[in-house]
């Protein structure tokens, strides 16, 4: 048995279909488990549910804008600064452990700034106080000053900075003493900091130096000898746990640059629950005025048109889970505008058809033409919108436009939306109509 | 039907509802969200305590209520920070023991500078490209300018309803709407391509025909199209709109308002466009 390109086309349809909906799937529907065959395709495990990723504001969390303060860095290194600093205000975040979590650099005329988006964080003190942390660190010499009584010894009295700074530092290791198997936290230099710490230790061999984060000691070695290597070794009584504590904090602390909190927004993920709720509701209701409508106003087509409606909603989800989309609030109402916009392709080919049938054409010759000549107005139309999407999406990062999370969203659904109406409004509707509508004889 | 006769009549009908609009986007400007300006919004839970006993506790960072249910209540207020808010809430804590603070943000007004200079770029690099794509596809400079400036039309519709809509209503402007905006700007252009696409294929088939004529004949010939399509959209927004919640009512609206200026302006502005542009240039070629 030979299959027609119809029957071909639309077989590979049904399967689409059904990986679409077996994708789309919760784990489970009320008491009843969804089956899940073990397939695993590289990175994608099909064996269990494929999560919906879902933004800040769905999900709830943390928002925070960082201001780095570029006055001591000149103009040309000030972009590399940036992108340092992100790199390590990013090992910050993944240290506190957050999922998904994002941080993008912004460049706003003089202004360097760094987006993080923490879904999920709840307790914004505790994510400030960390970010905030990461504040400069300096080399220092204690100043002491001479107790009152020869009695007293002479006291610790504050601190003056040296220009051997965090910026200086490539990074802080944890090693072994060879030994006795001590552990202690090595340091290795920049070029810069190499002839900084060499002159330090050359002036002041036989005496401490403090290592400053914010401004508090958090370790204050003596100097045995000069140090040309740029590496030095800081040896203590330290147990393992202290020095790898040591090592993260001299690496979070190693930042180029000081920042300040510039905006932070806390959202809980009630909020989101409850609009998300109420906009899948409203969608659910538009979506069943417009099958009513298309099915109302163009009978047999309409209802060929709405099964492939069907389909652009459970192909789109299940993109969102592939790519994986972020769902937020502005992505889900994009999503539902796009429904509305999805039937337009079959609007153009069904009104085609009505004017095909009028000049008195056979239905199955009347439809092929209203799918030929509907076709270059849908083309040129949603090339249009496309590229007003990708101009919203921005996809080369360019900073003079919109780099912000929501409306990029947006532009990421609207573009989706385009590409699969394009697909179910023309493909699907197209080879349904052929396999099982038939039209009105002519009896002329 | 003959469609273009009463040309004037469109574009006296645009200007009456684009004037008002513009004359207030002039003298008043748009009411800007909390993200343009800066400032902190937070939400309380209260179980006892009146709106007006709370506003009062805030009165020296200027609050204005935002909106209040039976016992939840959203404030605007001038930068305030979280600790702040939890000390006077942990004064009233007597009274109301309840009382909570469930929400809280904090936005610098520098964002809203870059966000407008932004989508000012976006708009000028999008309006550049859809002139010279639809230039392009249609081979007449004609039909991508037309399209441009009825985009422009309703974009100016869309801005000076939300001028009055924020003088009169306090209806605010925030990063949606700037998404609505550039939505209903691919939105006009779409729907006017549909109608110019028809004139483009009765051009090749009647050479002979007159310009109007044939214009007259594909806005006939597509309205069917066009308000149907419209409709669908419509049911969409319309449902958002009204059981959409309040994050995205707005946002709805303003999308609402664009799809039917849009699907006015490709009809009654961008085709009767055409025909001024053939009256007073048209000549020249």
């Amino acid at each position: 048995m030979t299959l027609s390109k119809p029957q071909k086309v639309s077989f590979a349809i049904l399967l689409l279909s059904i990986i679409a909906i077996y994708i789309v799937l919760p784990a489970k529907i009320g008491s009843f488990t969804v089956p899940r065959a073990n397939i695993k395709l590289g990175k994608l495990d099909l064996s269990k549910e494929i999560e919906l990723k879902q933004g800040l504001d769905i999900k709830g969390g943390l928002q925070v804008v960082l201001n780095a303060d570029m006055k001591s860095i000149s103009q040309e290194d000030r972009p590399s600064a940036l992108e340092s600093l992100k790199e390590v205000i990013g090992r910050r975040v993944d240290l506190f452990g957050v999922s998904e979590s994002g941080v993008k650099t912004a460049v706003a005329g003089s202004d360097y700034r760094l987006i993080l988006e923490l879904p999920g964080v709840t307790d914004s003190q505790q994510a400030l106080t960390l970010i905030g942390q990461t504040a400069k660190m300096v080399f220092a010499l204690p100043i002491y000053t001479p107790g009152e009584t020869a009695s007293k010894s002479s006291e610790l009295t504050g601190f003056s900075p040296t220009d051997l700074t965090g910026a200086d530092l490539a990074r802080a290791q944890v090693t072994f003493e060879s030994e006795d198997r001590s552990p202690a936290v090595s340091l290795t230099f920049k070029e810069s900091g190499k002839n900084k710490f060499a002159r330090l230790t050359k002036e002041n061999i036989g005496k401490p130096i403090a290592i400053l984060l914010d401004g508090y000691p958090i370790t204050m070695p003596t100097v045995q000898t000069e140090i040309d290597s740029g590496s030095a070794v800081i040896t203590g009584k330290f147990l393992t746990e202290e020095a790898k504590a040591l090592s993260i904090q001299l690496n979070a602390g190693a930042l180029p640059v000081p920042v300040s909190i510039m905006s932070q927004k806390n959202i809980p993920a009630t909020l989101g629950a409850e609009s998300i709720k109420k906009s899948l509701t409203a969608g659910a209701i538009g979506l069943f005025m417009v099958i009513f409508f298309m099915i109302a106003y163009y009978g047999k087509l309409g209802f060929i048109a709405s099964i492939g409606l069907v389909l652009y909603g459970i192909l789109t989800l299940a993109l969102y889970k592939l790519i994986p989309v972020v769902l937020s609030l502005p992505g889900i109402a994009g999503f539902l505008l796009s429904v509305g916009m999805a039937v337009d392709s079959n609007i153009l080919v069904f009104e085609r058809y009505k004017e095909e049938i009028r000049a008195g054409r056979d239905w199955r010759v009347g439809l092929e033409l209203a799918f030929g000549r509907a076709w270059d107005s849908i083309k040129d139309a949603n090339t249009a919108t496309i590229i007003t999407g990708l101009i919203l999406f921005n996809p080369l990062e360019w900073n003079f436009l919109n780099t912000s999370g929501s409306v990029r969203g947006f532009a990421l659904t609207l573009i989706l939306g385009i590409l699969i109406s394009l697909f179910t409004g023309i493909v699907v509707t197209r080879n349904l109509l052929r396999l099982f509508f038939r039209g009105a004889s002519q009896h002329s | 039907m003959n469609w273009m006769k009463h040309l004037p009549l469109y574009f006296i009908i645009s200007a009456i509802i684009i004037i008002p609009g513009i004359y207030s986007l002039l003298r008043f400007g748009l009411k800007p969200s909390i993200e343009f300006t800066g400032g902190s919004r937070f939400t309380l839970v209260s179980l006892k305590s009146s709106p007006d006993t709370i506003l009062q506790l805030f009165k020296e960072s200027a609050p204005q209520m935002e909106s209040s249910n039976s016992n939840e209540l959203t404030i605007k207020s001038k930068e305030i920070s979280q600790e702040t808010i939890q000390k006077i809430l942990d004064s009233q804590k007597k009274d109301d023991p309840e009382i909570k603070l469930t929400n809280f943000e904090t936005i610098g007004p520098a964002l809203g500078k870059e966000t407008i200079k932004k989508t000012a770029n976006a708009l000028i690099i999008a309006s550049f490209l859809l002139l010279t794509y639809i230039s392009l596809a249609f081979k007449q400079l004609k039909y991508g300018i037309c399209a441009v400036l009825a985009m422009f039309h309703d974009t100016a519709v869309l801005l000076g309803s939300f001028s009055l809509l924020g003088h009169f209503w306090g209806v605010e402007v925030d990063l949606l709407f700037v998404t609505a905006v550039l939505t209903i700007l691919s939105f006009s252009v779409h729907d006017t391509i549909v109608v110019y696409d028809r004139i483009r294929e009765l051009t090749r088939k009647n050479k002979n025909t007159d310009y109007v004529s044939l214009i007259n004949q594909a806005v006939t010939e597509t309205m069917a199209r066009s308000l149907n399509n419209s409709l669908t959209i419509i049911f969409m927004l319309l449902a958002m709109f009204l059981m959409g919640g309040e994050t995205t009512k707005y946002f709805s609206l303003a999308l609402l308002i664009g799809t039917i200026t849009g699907t006015y302006s490709s009809t009654f502005t961008a085709a009767p466009l055409l025909i001024v542009w053939e009256k007073y240039l048209g000549k020249n070629k």
